[in-house]
């Protein structure tokens, strides 16, 4: 049992409600599993730490195939017309969509599940290029995003571990 | 398939070294069990744990219930949680327990 703990980092790249949940729901695995866990955040991915984006994620319909009306109780797989996902008003409505399933799943809201995995031992960063291209501060960040770091530190500081780019 | 004696019973485990039916396990067991993972002493909060998991499993088919079911079941935060159980609480809980490994992914 001497050996190292296995250790794996994700990167999260993008702000999308729907590309939020795999990082946290494998990180909370990982670390219930008792493997080390690190999260990079950069480009859009900063949308899931920032303060003012945490709780106002979305999944646009338009360009998403996969996403059908069965979601919205209709049986089969018939599909949204992408006409109809540019329509003012189809962003909130597939979101809210989403965060419900997520709820009654009791599936707990993104601030949520990131404070759990940050209580779990996760350590989080956020890209420097990033942030300093969209002009965040470590203020905008929630609590447990331990520093702003350049991709060679990130680099540095994942050694050995098993990267997953989300 | 593999047996180990527990507190002195003999019980068969998994390739995990899971208790595969969960009524084989008895509390004097937990304490031996916690101390192979490197838990040395079961406390209070650890009971308390433990027990709800116990009574949780019997509508999981002798599963342990997930980390967020137990956290919101006992009061107890998930800071706490992971210091008592520390480095893989899911698996750790379940296994002194005598249960499963929990089933879902929250």
């Amino acid at each position: 049992m001497a050996e190292e703990n296995r250790k794996v980092a994700f990167i999260c790249s993008k702000g999308n409600l729907d590309m939020a949940y795999p990082a946290l729901v494998m990180g909370w695995a990982a670390l219930g599993n008792g493997i080390d866990v690190t999260i990079f955040f950069t480009f859009w991915g900063l949308d899931m730490i920032n303060k003012a984006r945490i709780d106002h994620l979305e999944i646009p319909p338009v360009a998403n195939s996969s996403m059908k009306m069965n979601l919205m109780g209709i049986p089969g797989y018939i599909g949204i017309p992408q006409w109809m996902g540019a329509l003012p008003g189809m962003t909130p409505f597939a979101t809210a969509l989403m965060n419900n399933k997520m709820k009654e799943l009791g599936v707990p809201p993104v601030r949520e599940y990131l404070q759990m995995l940050v209580d779990g031992g996760a350590k989080l960063y956020a890209c420097k290029m990033s942030v300093d291209m969209m002009q965040l501060k470590k203020e905008d960040f929630v609590d447990g995003v331990i520093d702003i770091v350049t991709a060679g530190d990130f680099m540095d500081m994942t050694e050995g571990a098993q990267i997953i780019f989300i | 398939m593999a047996t180990k004696t527990i507190a002195g019973k003999t019980v068969q485990v998994n390739d995990e070294g899971f208790i595969l039916n969960a009524n084989d396990w008895v509390k004097e067991m937990a304490p031996e069990i916690a101390k192979e993972e490197g838990i040395a002493e079961l406390t209070e909060a650890h009971w308390k744990i433990i027990n709800f998991c116990r009574q949780k499993a019997q509508s999981l088919g002798g599963k342990s219930p997930t980390l967020r079911e137990i956290t919101n079941g006992t009061g107890i935060s998930t800071k706490e949680l992971f210091t008592l159980f520390p480095k893989g609480p899911a698996k750790k809980v379940a296994k002194v327990a005598g249960l499963g490994k929990p089933e879902g992914c929250v």
